[in-house]
């Protein structure tokens, strides 16, 4: 039981490494998707 | 690859749930020594070897990029390229080679179709990336990287502790080359971040052909050198069960879908990011 924590922390580990760096892009495209609406619009 | 993008995302999702499954059912064998946290490998392996498939597209890409400054230059690479593939297939079916090959359980004509894929490959992203999207592709590639090498580093801790009794082995060549390699295509994001020189794509791609040297440096690490971690499961020393190992190759393909699909989103995100510079610098000279 004691090693069973140990991989369920790997995994864990793993599936919040990769979460956190999909939202990072979500949150960079959303960023960047604001910018060229309010370019578009100075236009 | 737009309008598909939600049915691969869902794809992906299944196999990567089913790879998961396998990884943990019962059905799959448990190791004698270790018992169940073993099963770490099949998130820290393919981890492993996807980033290691990535720092390997980012250096072909980046020496394209290189290359593409002068024609000269990109002819005398491509001339390279196909001369590394042409003596590679030779040198592999000199008789010593052939016989270490053999002795290592390598057949050397799959060695030999290995090292063609070297050119094969270079030519092949030249053609699917041109110009500037050569520098796209490197940034996403090292990025996505990062990410399967913060993984591999992570995770091998982890399964370290129980097994081995500590977390890190300092002097341990494998852990060691692999850490370095990680903080060299950190250091290249950091130098694509925040460096506003003209030079940057140009330097980054210099730095990335040098820290893709490490590569081989962590794969190869623990034929010749004393180190803690076990031998390679395939094509070493090591040994894995034929079940395992089927496992192990569905995580990797489930691996691989995944990072196929997080490249393409940072790739389209950093083509976003350069039609909104474009767009800055064009107001600015309208202005």
């Amino acid at each position: 039981m004691n090693a069973l924590k140990f991989l369920y922390a790997a995994y864990i580990a793993t599936w919040t490494i990769h979460v956190f760096y999909l939202g990072t892009l979500v949150q960079r495209y959303r960023r960047l998707r604001r910018e060229m609406n309010e370019l578009a619009k100075t236009k | 690859m737009k309008r598909a993008f939600p049915i691969l995302s869902i794809l992906t999702a299944v196999f990567l749930a089913y790879a998961l499954h396998l990884a943990l059912s019962k059905d799959t064998p448990t190791d004698a020594q270790q018992g169940d946290v073993y099963r770490i490998i099949y998130y820290h392996v393919p981890s492993a070897w996807t980033a290691f498939l990535l720092f390997f597209i980012n250096f072909i890409a980046s020496i394209q990029y290189l290359a593409s400054a002068k024609e000269t230059t990109e002819r005398a690479a491509r001339w390279i390229v196909i001369a590394i593939g042409i003596i590679g297939v030779i040198v592999t079916y000199l008789p010593q080679v052939k016989q270490q090959l053999i002795a290592a359980g390598m057949q050397p004509s799959a060695m030999a179709t290995t090292v063609l894929c070297i050119p094969a490959f270079y030519f092949f992203v030249g053609w699917l990336f041109p110009g500037d999207r050569l520098d796209v592709l490197a940034v996403t590639t090292a990025e996505v990287g990062v990410v399967f090498c913060t993984i591999v580093l992570v995770t091998g801790p982890i399964w370290a502790r129980p097994v081995w009794g500590i977390w890190w082995a300092p002097a341990d060549i494998r852990l060691t080359s692999t850490l370095v390699l990680w903080l060299i295509y950190v250091s290249y994001l950091v130098l694509r971040r925040f460096s506003s020189s003209a030079q940057t794509q140009m330097l980054a791609a210099a730095l990335a052909v040098f820290g893709a040297l490490d590569v081989p440096l962590v794969y190869f690490s623990i034929w010749f050198f004393r180190t803690q971690h076990p031998q390679p499961v395939i094509g070493g020393g090591g040994s894995i069960d034929p079940r395992m190992l089927h496992v192990l190759l569905m995580s990797w393909m489930a691996f691989l879908c995944f990072a196929f699909l997080v490249s393409w989103s940072r790739f389209q995100l950093e083509l976003l990011h350069r039609r909104v510079e474009a767009a800055h610098a064009n107001r600015w000279r309208n202005e």
